[in-house]
């Protein structure tokens, strides 16, 4: 141990000059046998949990039967794609999906920015910190105790706001099942638990910028606005459109647990995404073959949507994902 | 910035302004769980009288002691436990012997590795073909199912690789000279150096394990395995009574309001993370930060 242990990286490759390559490779897989026994855990999880499931996807192109197994089932093609997309569910799971997205786009993904911004413009460090611990803890709160909590004050028995509602107006408002309530409540919860949690990474990139710039910016008179749309802005830039890339792999991804929690038989016709369809199609109905493929579409749109998007920010100049 | 200079009133307008709304915002973020504390503390009588409130006029504990004169609800927090426990363990372990040797540049096929992990970052087999690989390896409705298919975050992986990396090198060639073993190296160096990164990944996996309802939904259907997540539900959103037999057996017991029950099930949900918050706070920004996107 102690032999291979003190040769470096250096004496590699000087002496790859008179072995035999798989002699080398041999060497060094020796060398380093410990750290291979410690990735072996790893590298089977991901084999397993992983990889395994991928092989899996070859499911969409079958008619599995259970009692034939994955291997006899027989093979369809795109069947069962071709149902998916001629059955009327398509363009409402497409519609809501697309929707919550779109809403969550524009309301929630500039939240924490905006909300960065005003911390950053603190100077009192300990009243930023407080604020900052306690805009944090809704993101350790779990989505079901978020959802509960939705449910215990909007039901119209005995929930809170509604009693309040009622003293005041005379009238009850049935958030949980009324459809027009659904996407508000989604984006509300969203905002609410993720948008604290958000700032950290603006905070951080603008922690890095450079203190001369506002203090030349202030030499030329120029106010806390401009200060903030010509330097703060420019500066976080890159972060915003980096994490505007990862956002777009995700937007046919609304959350499972949320929407799952929150949907109920009166607002499915507006609640329903790709996750709950495949859900409630494969696992409860058994319908593997056919919630397999609705899963794998929205995969690679989602692949997608991630490399279109980083492409077109590399053609805009940012440095993009990779 | 730096010094004192003459401010407009628009600034300190902006000032005054800026701090006002923040300490709304401050406020807003833990306002719905503290009326639900209150609410949990408080009697029939209270929660007809006033809709919302944060300081009960007569504090009760009937709610609270409902909820532990229950089975189900017991139970369902100690496997809550279990997992949490058992289960942060299992991910500290499969993490850290993995991201240790992927921190080595020198080492060989890493680069591979490194590629296969972040492809499944972007890309995976989805809920059904994972779902079978589950049932085919017999987890289904065991606890194992709710600890083995996160053992490992791909995204926590690639933070702590690069935490690892950027370890000063000298100091592992001084222990390796002094004769010191690559696992000793480890755990006698690499791990003490990396207290603050290793509490932030206990206080993410152990909070997204005490979370998890999404795995015990899918892979639980035994009602005596299910998570306090998974409980949670069923007594708040499909309203179903915690316990019926209770009642029947002690005609004595009067049940405590539903609604305080319901609120008292919540916190005991959320109390395991409140406990902890305070002390793994001042470490988690910084951990986030580390390795990550550096902006």
């Amino acid at each position: 141990m102690k032999q291979g242990a003190a040769m470096g990286t250096a004496e590699i490759h000087t002496g790859s000059a008179y072995r035999s390559k798989r002699e080398l490779i041999f060497k060094r897989l020796k060398r380093d046998k410990w750290l291979y026994i410690l990735l072996t855990p790893g590298l089977l999880y991901f084999l397993l949990f992983k990889y395994v499931p991928m092989w899996g996807i070859l499911l969409a192109f079958k008619d599995f039967q259970p009692f034939l197994g994955f291997m006899k089932s027989e093979w369809v093609g795109l069947e069962h794609f071709r149902t998916f997309f001629q059955n009327p569910d398509f363009f409402m799971l497409l519609r809501n999906t697309l929707v919550l997205s779109l809403l969550n786009l524009v309301f929630f993904f500039p939240a924490p920015i905006i909300l960065a911004l005003l911390l950053n413009e603190i100077r009192l460090s300990f009243y930023k910190r407080t604020i900052q611990t306690l805009i944090y803890v809704p993101h350790f709160i779990s989505m079901v105790i978020v959802a509960s909590i939705s449910y215990v004050f909007l039901t119209t028995q005995g929930g809170a706001v509604n009693e309040f509602l009622y003293t005041y107006t005379g009238s009850k408002i049935d958030f949980l099942a009324d459809p027009d309530w659904f996407r508000p409540l989604i984006i509300l919860q969203t905002i609410w638990k993720e948008c604290g949690w958000g700032t950290i990474i603006f905070l951080a990139a603008l922690a890095g910028v450079d203190v001369e710039q506002y203090e030349a910016a202030v030499m030329d008179g120029a106010s806390r606005w401009r200060q903030i749309w010509h330097i703060t802005l420019p500066a976080i830039r890159s972060t915003i459109v980096i994490l505007l890339i990862l956002r777009m792999g995700t937007i046919l991804d609304n959350g499972f647990e949320q929407i799952y929690l929150m949907m109920n038989a009166l607002n499915r016709e507006v609640a329903e995404v790709f996750d709950t369809y495949v859900y409630a199609l494969g696992i409860t109905q058994g319908a593997f073959s056919y919630s397999t493929a609705v899963g794998l579409f929205k995969s690679i749109i989602g692949v997608v949507l991630v490399l279109g998007t980083n492409w077109l920010a590399k053609k805009f100049g940012e440095s993009g994902l990779y | 910035m730096v010094k004192k200079q003459y401010r407009s009133t628009g600034e300190v307008a902006f000032d005054i302004f800026n701090y006002i709304i923040l300490g709304i915002i401050g406020i807003v973020a833990i306002l719905p769980f503290l009326f639900v504390v209150a609410g949990s503390f408080a009697t029939e009588a209270e929660i007809t009288k006033r809709a919302v409130f944060l300081i009960p006029t007569t504090i009760s504990f009937d709610a609270y002691k409902f909820i532990f004169s229950t089975d189900t609800i017991v139970r369902s927090i100690g496997v809550s436990l279990y997992v949490t426990v058992i289960g942060t363990i299992v991910n500290l372990f499969f993490t850290v012997t993995m991201a240790y040797p992927m921190a080595k540049r020198y080492l060989m096929g890493r680069n591979l590795i490194l590629n296969l992990v972040i492809f499944t970052m972007l890309f995976g087999g989805g809920m059904i073909p994972t779902y079978l690989v589950i049932r085919d390896l017999h987890l289904l409705d065991t606890l194992n199912a709710l600890i083995l298919p996160g053992a490992i975050s791909a995204f926590n992986l690639i933070i702590v690789k690069n935490f690892f990396q950027e370890l000063p090198v000298e100091m592992e060639e001084a222990a390796r000279i002094d004769g010191c073993s690559e696992l000793g190296l480890l755990w006698k160096i690499v791990l003490p150096l990396s207290k603050p990164v290793l509490a932030t990944f206990t206080l993410f996996y152990a909070v997204g394990h005490w979370n998890n309802f999404f795995s015990a939904l899918l892979y639980i259907n035994d009602p005596s395995k299910w998570p306090l997540q998974v409980m949670l539900r069923q007594i708040v959103m499909l309203s179903q009574s915690a316990a019926g037999d209770l009642s029947l057996m002690d005609p004595n017991f009067v049940q405590p309001p539903e609604q305080s029950i319901k609120m008292a099930v919540i916190v005991v949900g959320t109390l395991p993370i409140m406990c902890v918050y305070p002390f793994l706070q001042k470490h988690f920004a910084k951990g986030v930060m580390l390795g990550s996107v550096k902006g």
